[in-house]
C-alpha cells in the first residue's frame, strides 16, 4: 500500500540522459526503485548503463526511448518523472499525459506558472495526477523512490508524510528516522501544484498502513487553511503540523514562488491557529512537532 | 515582480489595451515638459494629473496623485511628490497623465486562483474603491469568473464576465473588447496579474485602463528578454543586488544573527528558530534569509558568508545545511575554504550544524580544521541558541 506508489510501480525518467537525470536515476535504482526506461528522442534505441541497485558491482541497461508513449508501449510505466530544463516542462508533462502515465512527477523548478496551469488542467482533464512542479518528489521506504529524496534518511514505517519543502521534509524524516514513514510526499512550493495537502491528507486518511500523519506548510497562499478545513471534515487519523516562515516579513519572496505574504492572509499564524482548530497539533519548530509526533504514536 | 503603474501603462498600450497619455519623470523639469507634451496633444483636456509612481497602494489619500492645469503646475506639484515617503516607499518617478472627464470607473483583474489551479477574472461595475473592502462589504457587486488556463478570455468568456458583472448593453460590449485585450497582456507577458482599477467610462463614451497594477511571473524571464530592463535597481538592498549578481537567493531581514541554509524550506525554518532562541538572548533576531541550495560548494557557501559578513548589522552567523543530495563533507569542504578565501575578512562567529548525508565525516573535517570562529552544534535548535547567544553577547 503507502500512497500514489508501490513496491511495482515501473518508472521512466524523462531527461535521464541529462546531468541531474541521470545522477537521480542512479540514486533510484540504488534504493530500489524498479526504473524501466528514458525518454530523449536524439538516443531513442541506445541505453544506459547504471550500477545495480543491489551493491552488486554490476550495472543494469537502462533502454532510452524516443518517446513516452514508446517507452510505455514497451516498459508498461505506470509513472514518469521529469528532469528536463524549465522551458520544456510543459511539453513533457503533456506528451506523458497523452501516453496514458497516470502519475507524472514534475522536479523541475523554476517552470512558468502559465505553463503549469495548462498542463494541469490538460491532465486533471484526463484523470492524471500530477506531482509539484518544483517538488522534491516521494518516497514509500522499502517500497519505491520517486524523485530527489534521499532514501538513507529513514525506513519503512507507519507515519505519512506531506510537505512543501524538500530540506523540510528529509529534517522531519530525520527526526522521526526510528520510526519510519509509509510515504513522505515533497508537492512543491510553487503557486500552483498538482498535487496538494488535501490530496496527500485524503490519501494517507484512506492508507491501512499510515497511522499518523504529519504535514509541512509554510507561508503564502491559503493551503493550510483549506487542509485544516479539510482535516475538520475527513480526516480521523491524528495529525500533527508544522508551519515554516512565522518571522518572514510581509512582501518577500522566500525563496519558493509561493512562499510571499500579502496583507494579513498567509501567514504563519493564521495557518497554526487554522490548524490547531482542527484538532491538529502544530509545533513550533521542526524538533517539537517531531516530538509531539512520538508522543501521539506511543 | 511587480511593475510600477507607468510600465503597466506602456505595456497595456504595446497590446492595444486602451490607455491615456502617460509619461513618466524623475525630475519638475521633466515633468513641466512631460506635462507640456500631454497638454498639447489632439483632445487634451486641459488637464494633467501627477502621479508618485510606487509600488502601494492609497497612495491618492497619501497626497501622491495631484491635478495641475499648467505644466507650471505639474512642474511644482511633481516637486512636491518627488521625494515623498509614502507607507515607506520613497518616490522617485512621477507619471504625468492625460486628464480625462470620467463618467463611471469599474473594476478588473484577472489573477492566479491557487486553490483552484486556473485563473479567475473579477470584475465590478463599481470601481474605484478599494476592492478588498469591496468583496468584504458588497460581494455581490464583485463578479468572480472562472477562467481556463487553455482557452483564456475569449470573446465568449469576455461576454459571461460583463454579463455576470452587469454591464448594461451598451458599455458591455466595449468593455470585453477591453477584457480580450487585458488577456493577451496576462498571456503573452505571463502576468500572475493584472489589475485595472479603475477601469473608466469617459464622457466621450470610450472605455479606458486609467490606472493598472501588473506581477510578472520571474519564472518565465527565459522568454522575455525585455522583462530585466523592468527591474527597479534602484530599489534593491544593496546587499540584496550583491546577492542577486552572484545569484544567491538572499533576502535582508533586520536582525543580528546572519543565516545560511540549504533549501528554501528550512531556510525559513531556520529563521523562526533562531528567533525564538533569541527570546532568550536579549531579543535577537535572525539577519537574513539565504538559500544555498542543493549545490553548496566551496565557491557558494564563500559567496554567501561573503554576503553576510559583510553586513554589519550581523553579529554571528548560523550555517544550518541538511545534506539530502549534497554531502556534509562537501559542505564542510566548502566552509572551510570559504574561511580560507576570506581570511581576514572573517570575523564574526560561526554555528555549524550539518546533519543527513555523510555527517561523520562532515562534522569531522570542520572539527579538524579547527578554526578559531567555527562553532559546532549537535542540533537544529542547539545551534540556533548558541548562535543567538554568540550574537546577544557580541
Amino acid at each position: 500500500m503507502a500512497i500514489f506508489l508501490t513496491a511495482d510501480s515501473k518508472v521512466i525518467v524523462q531527461g535521464m540522459t541529462g546531468s541531474e537525470g541521470s545522477k537521480h536515476t542512479t540514486r533510484m535504482l540504488a534504493s530500489g526503485t524498479t526504473v524501466v526506461g528514458g525518454v530523449n528522442p536524439r538516443k531513442a534505441g541506445t541505453s544506459v548503463d547504471f550500477p545495480r541497485g543491489d551493491g552488486s558491482g554490476l550495472t543494469v541497461a537502462i533502454p532510452v526511448f524516443g518517446s513516452v508513449a514508446q517507452a510505455v508501449e514497451a516498459t508498461n510505466a505506470d509513472v514518469s518523472v521529469i528532469f528536463v530544463p524549465p522551458a520544456f516542462t510543459k511539453a513533457a508533462v503533456i506528451e506523458a499525459v497523452d501516453a496514458g502515465v497516470p502519475l507524472i512527477v514534475i522536479i523541475t523548478e523554476g517552470v512558468p506558472v502559465a505553463d503549469t496551469a495548462e498542463f494541469f488542467a490538460y491532465a486533471q482533464a484526463k484523470g492524471v495526477r500530477l506531482l509539484g512542479p518544483n517538488c522534491p518528489g516521494l518516497i514509500s521506504p522499502g517500497k519505491s523512490n520517486v524523485g530527489i529524496i534521499p532514501s538513507d534518511i529513514t525506513g519503512p514505517g507507519r507515519i505519512g508524510l506531506v510537505s512543501k519543502s524538500g530540506t523540510l521534509t528529509y529534517q522531519m524524516m530525520y527526526e522521526l528516522r526510528d520510526l519510519g514513514f509509509s510515504t513522505a510526499v515533497g508537492i512543491g512550493g510553487d503557486p500552483i501544484i498538482g498535487t496538494t495537502h488535501i490530496d496527500a491528507l485524503a490519501a494517507f486518511e484512506a492508507d491501512p498502513e499510515t497511522d499518523l500523519i504529519v504535514m509541512i506548510g509554510e507561508i503564502g497562499g491559503d493551503a493550510e487553511e483549506r487542509a485544516a478545513a479539510y482535516i475538520t471534515e475527513h480526516v480521523t487519523k491524528p495529525v500533527v503540523g508544522y508551519v515554516a516562515g512565522f518571522t518572514a516579513p510581509e512582501g518577500k519572496t522566500m525563496g519558493h514562488a509561493g512562499a510571499i505574504v500579502s496583507g494579513s492572509a498567509g501567514t504563519a499564524q493564521a495557518k497554526k491557529e487554522a490548524l490547531e482548530a482542527a484538532g491538529v497539533k502544530v509545533g513550533t519548530t521542526p524538533t517539537e512537532t517531531a516530538e509531539l509526533a512520538r508522543a501521539l504514536l506511543s | 515582480m511587480d511593475l510600477f503603474e507607468y510600465q503597466a501603462r506602456d505595456i497595456f498600450e504595446r497590446h492595444g489595451v486602451p490607455v491615456l497619455g502617460g509619461i513618466v519623470a524623475t525630475t519638475p523639469s521633466e515633468a513641466r515638459a512631460a506635462a507640456e507634451t500631454l497638454l498639447g496633444a489632439d483632445g487634451a483636456t486641459g488637464v494633467v494629473v501627477v502621479k508618485a509612481q510606487v509600488k502601494t497602494g492609497g497612495r491618492g489619500k497619501a497626497g501622491g496623485v495631484k491635478i495641475a492645469r499648467s505644466a507650471e503646475e505639474a512642474e511644482q506639484r511633481a516637486g512636491e511628490i518627488l521625494g515623498m515617503d509614502i507607507k515607506g516607499h520613497t518616490v522617485h518617478r512621477v507619471m504625468i497623465a492625460a486628464g480625462a472627464s470620467i463618467a463611471k470607473e469599474y473594476y478588473f483583474s484577472l489573477l492566479l486562483d491557487r486553490a483552484e489551479r486556473r485563473y479567475l477574472a473579477m470584475a465590478s461595475v463599481e470601481g474605484g474603491m478599494e476592492i478588498e473592502q469591496l468583496a468584504v462589504e458588497r460581494p455581490e457587486a464583485l463578479a468572480k469568473v472562472p477562467v481556463d488556463p487553455r482557452v483564456g478570455i475569449d470573446q465568449a468568456k469576455a461576454d459571461e464576465i460583463v454579463a455576470a458583472a452587469g454591464f448594461d448593453a451598451e458599455v458591455g460590449p466595449k468593455v470585453a473588447a477591453v477584457l480580450t485585450k487585458l488577456w493577451d497582456v496576462y498571456r503573452e507577458e505571463d502576468a500572475t496579474l493584472v489589475e485595472v482599477n479603475p477601469l473608466v467610462l469617459t464622457e466621450a463614451g470610450d472605455v479606458v485602463a486609467l490606472d493598472g497594477k501588473v506581477t510578472l511571473d520571474g519564472n518565465a524571464d527565459f522568454r522575455h528578454e525585455d522583462h530585466a530592463a523592468l527591474e527597479d535597481a534602484a530599489a534593491a538592498d544593496p546587499l540584496e543586488a550583491r546577492a542577486k549578481e552572484k545569484d544567491l537567493n538572499y533576502v535582508k531581514l533586520d536582525g543580528e544573527v546572519g543565516v545560511i541554509g540549504n533549501g528554501a524550506g528550512l531556510v525559513m525554518s531556520t529563521l523562526d528558530v533562531v528567533a525564538y532562541a533569541g527570546q532568550q538572548h536579549g531579543g535577537v533576531k535572525p539577519a537574513n534569509f539565504l538559500d544555498i541550495g542543493g549545490g553548496a560548494s566551496a565557491e557558494v557557501m564563500a559567496a554567501g558568508l561573503d554576503i553576510i559578513l559583510s553586513d554589519p548589522q550581523v553579529k554571528s552567523v548560523f550555517v544550518n545545511v541538511f545534506g539530502g543530495i549534497t554531502a556534509c563533507d562537501a559542505v564542510a569542504n566548502g566552509i572551510v575554504a570559504a574561511l580560507g578565501i576570506l581570511g581576514d575578512e572573517a570575523t564574526k562567529p560561526l554555528v555549524v550544524r550539518l546533519d543527513g548525508n555523510n555527517v561523520l565525516e562532515g562534522r569531522r573535517i570542520i572539527r579538524d580544521a579547527a578554526h578559531p570562529l567555527v562553532t559546532l552544534a549537535e542540533t537544529m535548535d542547539g545551534g540556533a541558541a548558541e548562535a543567538a547567544r554568540l550574537a546577544a553577547t557580541a
